[in-house]
């Protein structure tokens, strides 16, 4: 099918634990074990479940960081595991993550400009001037300004930095971005401001995402499909309106019941929020990347 | 010692102030929370001292940047057998109100106001005396139970250490009370994991070992920052479960610390909100939820993601950033974001406006909020 940007046919990945003794045949954790799914061009496909349930190594299979045991990652029609290793550096560029920490994930000794612009001096051989110029496009996309790029992250809030680790996966022009948890750090609001940001880069640039979580509220809003993860396996897979309102499997009915404030008073429910009075009578404003934190 | 004398007078008393209710049957009505916010004693509530009462409580830190004023006069009570709960988002001052609850903030910190436990006035008391106090009569659960353990030594001994030396037992006593210990927070395989080391266990039996530690001498207030942040949340759920079941048990204060407006709902019948080393709201937890009557209250639940939002909703958000302690404004510090801004605002910090019985917030406009 030609809308289908990426496939997973059951992977599994076995990590083999240090020997802990001479002589003991070394333990092994079978980290992932026959996960497969499709992933539509322009959808997003939410993963969830909890610590240890594979998440993180799907992610790192989908970005081809490491080989899976068995099974086969196709993305836009290539088996990227069967790529030879310049090919594969070529096809890199079709997909970029984003990762959880924004303190942990951009390097503090550089300059913005030279963290999103990077992956385009490697890729691509792209010249300085046009280093800058997509650098500039794509932080523009994210809200922040083009003087931000002589800055160095540690200049920058929380929610800021994530911004300026979207731009550094979006400035290949990825169709795929993989986010692993990447409003778990943030404060609320913050999260929020992140979260509309990464809707209104998909519907402009029409990105997909694989999406992992563990917020199921986060994945309920932002995912067209979810895959529940436990102990490496798919346990449920389906429309999140449909998954979170009806879950089948006592694992997903266990982790629907722990989100915490769903018991009365019930701050899912409390008080419609009556139209807030500000200057022109709108609700409380909603922002887009043009009113991000500046 | 008096302070001591006046904990244990109040620890005497029959359990009125016990929680009735589990906390997932939501925090207690209105009208039944014995807890009166500051102010307006009534006679006999003159005679009853309050396990913690904290008053204008300033404290200053020193940075890179000068001088930053970290909380700008917050006040509360906290009963025995109560459970109040700070909510807020980072740098809001609510993890520093517990550090100076404790004696714990960072060198050169200046603290003004009164701080009174059991009676007796922990500001200005020297570290010796405090330490007589803390992981004894005060309990803390920190967020990250694996920086909060020391991973050299076993889970065993770390439980023993508080009652060695406050309580003066013996090896074989302070370890049989460790068991018992670890099998009250419902450790599986309590009597194995005695002798085990932190990274044998996961996070949230690590999370339950710190929490055995700081009930292990029965203290009268616990202090948990975050407890549940770094834990899944089938494991959160269980911690909180455990927390309050414990509260209710012994009839301990809490103050629980949390960003999540979710667990407050779950876990205390009172709240504060901070925004900039100020307390906004505060309240009954039923009351706050009902009424969010101070904009960043509302601000901050708008823009929560929540179960069952249409795909591809936009969440409200509150535009700007938060302020910089060392640049607070001197009026209200939620100003600058604030869509309902008036002149006033800005000029000193608004006073705490009554919202109802025992509910307030700190803003000018607070009849048009809800």
């Amino acid at each position: 099918m030609a809308d289908v940007l990426l496939q997973a046919e059951s992977l599994s990945k076995v990590y083999r634990l240090p020997r802990e003794t001479l002589i003991s045949v070394p333990p092994r954790v079978q980290a992932l074990d026959g996960v497969g799914f499709t992933l539509r061009r322009g959808c997003s496909l939410g993963i969830v479940g909890e610590s240890g349930s594979g998440k993180s190594t799907l992610a790192r299979l989908v970005m081809a960081l490491e080989r899976p045991t068995s099974g086969r990652v196709v993305f836009d029609g290539q088996d990227l595991h069967g790529l030879s290793p310049d090919a594969l550096r070529r096809a890199r560029a079709g997909f970029q993550m984003v990762f959880q920490d924004p303190y942990g994930s951009l390097d503090p000794r550089r300059k913005v400009l030279q963290t999103v612009s990077e992956p385009l001096a490697v890729m691509h051989g792209a010249s300085r001037v046009e280093q800058r110029e997509r650098a500039g496009e794509v932080i523009d996309a994210v809200g922040l300004r083009t003087s931000d790029l002589d800055k160095y992250p540690h200049e920058f809030s929380g929610g800021q930095r994530q911004r300026i680790a979207i731009a550094r996966a979006l400035v290949t022009r990825p169709k795929l971005i993989v986010a692993d948890e990447p409003v778990s750090a943030l404060d609320v609001s913050v999260q929020a401001q992140v979260l509309n940001l990464m809707q209104d880069l998909q519907d402009r640039f029409g990105v997909t995402y694989l999406f992992i979580s563990h917020d199921l509220a986060v994945v309920d809003l932002v995912c067209d499909e979810v895959i529940v993860l436990q102990h490496g396996r798919i346990v449920e897979q389906g429309d999140p309106d449909r998954l979170f309102r009806q879950p089948q499997h006592p694992y997903t009915q266990r982790l629907l019941a722990a989100v915490p404030g769903q018991h009365p008073p019930r701050a899912n429910v409390a008080p419609p929020l009556r139209p807030f009075p500000s200057g022109d009578g709108r609700p409380w404003p909603s922002q887009g990347p043009e009113g991000a934190a500046r | 010692m008096p302070g001591l004398e006046g904990t244990a007078d109040t620890r005497a008393m029959p359990a009125r102030t016990a929680p009735r209710c589990r906390h997932r049957h939501g925090p207690r009505a209105a009208g039944a929370n014995p807890i009166s916010s500051a102010g307006h004693p009534s006679r006999h509530r003159a005679h009853r001292l309050s396990l913690l009462e904290v008053r204008d409580l300033r404290v200053t830190l020193q940075t890179a940047r000068g001088p930053a004023d970290a909380l700008r006069g917050v006040s509360f009570t906290l009963d025995r057998g109560d459970t109040l709960g700070l909510i807020g988002e980072s740098g809001c001052g609510k993890s520093i109100t517990a550090l100076a609850l404790m004696g714990l903030l960072p060198e050169g910190a200046q603290v003004a106001g009164s701080i009174r436990f059991g009676g007796r006035e922990l500001n200005g008391l020297p570290e010796s005396e405090l330490c007589t106090l803390r992981g004894n009569r005060i309990g803390m659960v920190f967020q990250e139970p694996m920086t909060a353990l020391n991973p050299l030594h076993t889970v065993g001994r770390q439980i023993a250490e508080p009652l060695r030396l406050h309580k003066g037992l013996t090896r074989t006593a302070a370890r049989a009370e460790a068991l018992r210990l670890l099998e009250r927070v419902q450790l599986p395989q309590a009597a194995q994991r005695l002798d085990a080391y932190p990274h044998q266990l996961s996070g949230g039996q690590r999370q339950r070992v710190v929490i055995a530690i700081a009930l292990a001498c029965g203290p009268d207030l616990l202090i948990a920052d975050e407890p549940t942040t770094a834990l899944d949340v089938t494991i959160q759920r269980e911690v909180l479960d455990l927390i309050a079941e414990l509260v209710r048990e012994d009839g301990m204060g809490l103050l629980l610390i949390s960003h999540d407006l979710g667990v407050m709902a779950d876990c205390v019948q009172r709240m504060l909100v901070m925004y900039g080393g100020t307390v906004v709201e505060s309240g009954p937890t039923a009351a706050v939820f009902a009424r969010l009557a101070h904009p960043y209250t509302r601000g901050l639940f708008a823009a929560r993601p929540r179960l069952g939002l249409a795909r591809g909703t936009r969440l409200s958000t509150i535009p700007g950033r938060v302020p910089e302690l060392a640049d607070l404004p001197a009026g209200c510090p939620f100003a600058e974001r604030c869509p309902l801004v008036v002149d006033d605002c800005r000029r000193a910090p608004p006073p705490p406006a009554p919202v109802a019985a025992d509910h307030e917030a700190r803003c000018l406009r607070w009849r048009e909020v809800a």
